[in-house]
């Protein structure tokens, strides 16, 4: 420890940090609101839809952006450092980014296996688990499952459920506020879903082709048949062979749409289109994929119009 | 495993049983009520599947994270695969919200889930050209062909408190611990602190492992005034904490102290010879598409010029980055510049060296960056003696685990010697998936 009075430039950084530390550590006891951070935009939205006015919310990705492939940049460790939750869509579709920003957030709450750590997978429908061995042969397949489980409605509603049940295990005096703002939420959603069932009934077993695959919750929900996907691996571009075979699947089976989120290219789905008469979607995978589009009812009202109009 | 074998038969039991209960209950005349509540019935334990599912999912997952604070003792006792007594009492705590899942895996079966996440990542280095170099010069051209690294990462999460990260390099000459140190991460008044051995905060490249460099080599300023490959990397402690700062600013210091041994940098003679490092980090976004990230760093230790004989490294980093969220896989711009004052002791006079690089990557499309960087640094032992020189750079990623690199590079030595050198780089990644750099 003598060893350290040789050495100055660390005492004096630590001593002005510490300084600063005491000069301005904040006086947090305001409004009292849950500080909730989402990996995600459809977690965010479902996360207000229960908290309402007794959270504050934000979401880590944007809606128009790809989620396997968000920075870590620093200013989202402002939002994380000072979150009371955070929520995570989980099955490692946020491995490239989320890890070191929760590492870095000095924030004991939200660490992996703490209080303030939600996987929110755990509460919906999986598919895709595969069964067998995993090689990156498949591409950049995701090993627990497929985690673009949030596009059927059934899975909004227990997602929506299990977040109402930890915002009442961390604020218990309003547990019952957050259990209420569930069932509200559940009856407009049934309500929603009634139209949403019978809008898309007519078009039940319909093939489509997607990017990614990350559409079979939607897909598994309204009866419409993925018969492939633009990727010829998850995670690996198009490559020319593979559209062809996709062109020609898609003439023998009658498929005519393309679904494409919109943080892919279009130029090979258009020239897909253009060879099998189809058309191209660009559907939303997320909330706020579209300035409109700002919550979960508003997400499927407008995918849902897309592949109306699209199937028709 | 077992409880999820024996446990799915049974829900799908209920499920498909279910159903040809409904079947005769519709035969009985005005039974459509009953039909309807034996749907939502059906409805509610699929729901009820579903659930448990997930919590079985945890389960198998959360044996390397253990559960928070109340539930740490009782699952302290390490034990091969994930605890299987009473289900009933382990789902409820499940539900109660102590779950974890566990980031890195790609494997995610139970018997694996106590280990670490490991990757291996292969340097490979091929070289063309290349004078060899003046006798007094830092610089050192490549071998024509080379297995430049092989790099093992064993990463965990150690506890709900801390995280433990292990990179082993297996270079030409032998094993290094690359880095291998502890961060914990739950301290009080969000500290972040790290114990161990690990890249210094001196600067951006310091703390870069080689293959997530842009560039094949690094810049003659570390290579003449910071040490090198290595660069500072010593056993030490580190600790870590965002500052207050202006609404949108991310503002952190680093402070570190050392051993005293890095490299040609620092060396320690005696036990209070340590080294030191300081880092001041402030961040801004412009836009949702643009930031702006500034670095102050000074370093300080005994060098191997002898006893009490000292070098001051001070560091200015700037790096201004782009990358549009829409097209965010296909279009990315980084600009990044570091300067670097050295004044190093020794007889007959001190020397005062200073050296920089200026770079610029730019991402044509999803799979192709095309980047140069110029460079010009003193040497620290000679301060009048100036190299420059300058890389043109092209990478191609056939996937994200896999990138291929060709580097043109012209290097001009103080002596008036000049050198042309073409590098042709292979680095490839297995196991594990890692974070991506930022
Ligand atoms: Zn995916």
């Amino acid at each position: 420890m003598t060893s350290m009075r040789t050495n100055p430039g660390f005492v004096v950084a630590l001593a002005i940090t510490l300084a600063l530390v005491g000069i301005f550590l904040p006086a947090p006891a305001q409004a009292k609101k849950l500080n909730i951070v989402t990996a995600t935009t459809d977690m965010a939205a479902l996360t207000q839809e229960v908290g309402g006015d007794k959270v504050s919310v934000e979401s880590i990705a944007k809606g128009y952006q790809d989620p396997h492939f968000v920075e870590a940049k620093p200013s989202f460790l402002l939002k994380l450092r000072q979150a009371d939750l955070l929520v995570v869509v989980g099955l490692q579709l946020e491995i490239g980014w989320l890890p070191p920003l929760i590492t870095q957030s000095g924030n004991p709450r939200i660490q992996v296996g703490a209080n303030g750590y939600l996987d929110a997978s755990q509460f919906a429908e999986i598919l895709d688990i595969p069964t067998g061995t995993v090689t990156r042969a498949m591409g950049d397949v995701h090993p627990l499952g497929n985690p673009h489980y949030w596009l059927d409605p059934d899975n909004g509603r227990r997602i929506a459920k299990g977040i109402a049940g930890k915002l009442g295990e961390l604020d218990p005096e309003d547990a019952g506020y957050f259990q209420q703002r569930y069932q509200d939420f559940d009856k407009r959603l049934a309500a929603a879903e009634q139209k949403w069932d019978a809008d898309m009934k007519p078009y039940r077993g319909r093939k489509v082709v997607t990017y990614h695959n990350s559409f079979p919750n939607f897909a598994k929900h309204y009866g419409l048949n993925v018969i492939g996907y633009v990727e010829p691996r998850p995670g690996i571009p198009p490559t020319p062979s593979h559209t062809i075979e996709l062109i020609g699947l898609m003439k023998r089976e009658n498929c005519k749409v393309i679904l494409v989120e919109p943080y892919f290219d279009l130029k090979t789905p258009n020239s897909i289109a253009r060879d099998t008469g189809g058309t191209v979607v660009q559907y939303l995978p997320s909330v706020g994929g579209q300035k409109d589009v700002t919550d979960y009812f508003k997400l499927f009202d407008y995918d849902i119009g897309l592949l109306m109009k699209a199937l028709q | 495993m077992t409880m999820r074998n024996s446990f799915l038969p049974f829900c799908m039991t209920i499920l498909f049983g279910l159903p040809l209960c409904a079947q005769q209950a519709g035969t009985v005349p005005a039974a459509n009520d009953q039909n309807a509540a034996m749907e939502q019935h059906i409805r509610d334990l699929e729901d009820r599947i579903i659930a448990l599912e997930g919590q079985v999912r945890m389960l198998k997952s959360s044996a390397t994270a253990a559960p928070a604070a109340e539930a740490a003792a009782a699952s302290a006792a390490p034990s091969a695969a994930p605890p299987a007594p009473a289900p009933a009492e382990a789902l409820a705590s499940q539900a109660t919200g102590t779950q974890a899942q566990v980031y890195g895996g790609a494997g995610g079966s139970a018997a694996k889930a106590l280990n670490p996440d490991i990757s291996v990542i292969g340097d490979f280095i091929g070289a063309v050209g290349g004078n060899s170099p003046p006798p007094l010069a830092t610089l050192q051209p490549f071998p024509s062909l080379q297995m430049h690294e092989s790099e093992i990462g064993l990463q965990a999460i150690i506890d709900p408190y801390s995280r433990g990260d292990f990179f082993i390099s297996f270079g030409e000459e032998g094993v290094n611990l690359e880095e291998g140190y502890i961060t914990f991460t739950a301290l009080p008044a969000s500290f972040v602190g790290k114990v161990g051995k690990m890249r210094s905060a001196f600067g951006k490249v310091n703390m870069m492992h080689n293959h997530v460099l842009p560039w094949i080599d690094r810049p003659l300023v570390t290579t003449n005034l910071v040490g090198g490959e290595d660069g500072i990397d010593d056993a030490g402690v580190s600790i870590e904490r965002i500052l207050p700062a202006p609404k949108g600013i991310f503002l952190e210091a680093t402070g570190q102290l050392f051993r005293g041994d890095s490299g040609d940098v620092f060396k320690a003679f005696q036990k209070n010879d340590v080294s030191t490092v300081d880092h001041l980090r402030a961040y801004k976004d412009i836009t949702e598409s643009t930031n702006l990230d500034l670095g102050l760093s000074y370093s300080r230790g005994n060098n191997d010029f002898g006893p009490n004989f000292i070098t001051n490294l001070y560091g200015v980093d700037a790096t201004l980055r782009w990358k549009p969220l829409r097209r965010s896989i296909y279009h990315s711009f980084v600009a990044r510049s570091e300067f670097v004052w050295s004044q190093r002791q020794q007889l007959p006079v001190e020397q005062r060296g200073f050296g920089y690089y200026a770079s610029a990557d730019y991402q044509l499309g999803r799979r192709w960056f095309l980047g140069g960087r110029y460079d010009s640094s003193d040497r620290s032992r000679y301060a009048n003696l100036t190299d420059k020189g300058g890389s043109l750079v092209l990478t191609y990623w056939p996937s994200e685990f896999a990138q291929i690199r060709g580097q043109y590079e012209f290097t001009k030595y103080a002596e008036g010697l000049n050198s042309n050198q073409l590098l042709m780089q292979v680095i490839f990644s297995l196991g594990a998936h890692g974070a991506h750099p930022f």
